[in-house]
């Protein structure tokens, strides 16, 4: 069966110090490709196997963060039962007219328990991916630095944690796909809605609306390997890694943009169906669940977030 | 050019160049746990106060220095890049670091 309700990540909008030196790491480091720019100096950006124009837009701020991430939904039909679940849920929804980005249909947005800003969208302009539809070749030409395939899954840490789980899972038809539990208290969820191991993940946390961070997907651990070589050549601030997760099985690398927002770049993680069983991983193993090979926590990795 | 830095609560010094920050610069007194984040001005981990020289700044995030700390000389050492010797006092988790752990 197809996937149905929502589809994935869209689109996440980041709050950036500097524009050029934002611009600077996503295009020219990570190989987003820029698509446009609006009046209010927002950019857009998608990575190359992306249709839709844009998967990432950097918003000019006098802050770091997240502004919002947003789920693409398969139907307009589907975009206004969401809506209606999640005021049934009890959370407010405004609704955003239709090119308030440029090229995004109408939006219903909210903020969910953790405190973090979700749009949902079913329209968005198409510009391929460089390549041909028919007789596709396997990979753009026109694609630097360490060639992002596309915007994966964000994590984010909420203070309502529970609230916030529950709310994906009734409101939004997400999956638990794995967790970390300490007793009873569940300390990380990953949620997929596809056959994705996550497409978002929430931690426990003391404060409301917190990115950890936003995930784009490489081709294989040697282009992991690249990336992280990437990182020491231009000087990129490195959190952690090369390694591997136990949770998603994910082979990965942590680093910040140029305003403190974590990225990741991963590959060859897990998968999921919905008859798969939920993961669990116990707090006293949380060393190995998150990096499998030291299994030691890393203090940055757990406590900075922008 | 280099400018040496002192740490008024535990009188240690370091050096640092115009064209590096402040965070950078304690990084090499190689003291365990000095809590090194985000490196962008955004997390807040490597809070400081200046407590005298002069100094050029690039934008931190309000949501972690407010106008008036930044005024005020509270700042985050990995978005100061020092213009002479400079005199500084390290908060919070910087703090803790500094000041507690051996070097």
């Amino acid at each position: 069966m197809a996937m149905t309700g929502i589809l994935r990540p869209g689109h996440v909008q980041l709050r950036v110090l500097d524009i050029d030196e934002a611009v600077t790491h996503y295009c020219d480091n990570m190989g987003l490709i820029e698509t446009d720019r609006d009046d209010q100096g927002r950019v857009y950006l998608k990575c190359w196997d992306e249709h839709d124009k844009f998967s990432v837009v950097l918003e000019p701020s006098d802050s770091s963060g997240m502004n919002h991430m947003a789920f693409k939904v398969r139907t307009e039909q589907d975009l206004w039962r969401f809506e209606s679940n999640v005021k049934n849920f009890g959370v407010e929804t405004t609704r955003i007219p239709a090119e308030e980005l440029n090229g995004c249909g109408e939006r219903v947005s909210f903020v969910a328990p953790g405190g973090h800003r979700f749009d949902l969208y079913a329209e968005k302009e198409s510009v391929g991916n460089g390549i041909p539809t028919t007789n596709p070749a396997p990979w753009s030409e026109d694609t630097v630095g360490m060639k992002a395939i596309r915007f994966d899954h964000c994590l984010l840490y909420g203070d309502d944690h529970d609230e916030e789980v529950r709310f994906f899972v009734e409101a939004l038809e997400f999956e638990l796909s794995e967790q970390v539990v300490d007793g009873e208290m569940q300390i990380a969820a990953f949620l997929s809605c596809s056959t994705k191991a996550h497409d978002i993940a929430f931690i426990r946390h003391g404060e409301p609306g917190k990115l950890h961070h936003a995930s784009f997907l490489l081709g294989s651990w040697e282009q992991v390997l690249r990336a992280a070589d990437i990182i020491s050549m231009k000087d990129i601030p490195l959190d952690v890694g090369p390694t591997r997760h136990g949770l998603t099985r994910g082979m990965t690398i942590y680093y910040f943009d140029p305003s403190g927002n974590r990225n990741e770049v991963f590959a060859e993680d897990s998968y999921r169906y919905p008859d798969s069983p939920v993961l669990t991983w116990t707090a006293d193993n949380s060393g190995q669940a998150i990096f499998y090979h030291s299994r030691t926590l890393v203090e940055s990795f757990m406590g900075v977030v922008s | 050019m280099t400018h040496t830095i002192t740490i008024t609560d535990t009188e240690e010094t370091f050096s640092c160049r115009e064209t590096q920050h402040l965070l950078a610069g304690m990084m090499q007194l190689g003291k365990k746990g000095i809590p090194v984040g985000c490196r962008g001005g955004g997390c807040g981990v490597c809070k400081i106060h200046i407590l005298c020289g002069t100094y050029e700044t690039k934008k931190m995030s309000r949501v972690r220095i407010t106008e008036q700390e930044e005024n005020a000389g509270t700042l985050l050492a990995c978005r100061v890049f020092p213009k002479s010797d400079i005199q500084l006092q390290v908060l919070g988790h910087l703090n803790d670091a500094v000041n507690t752990t051996k070097a």
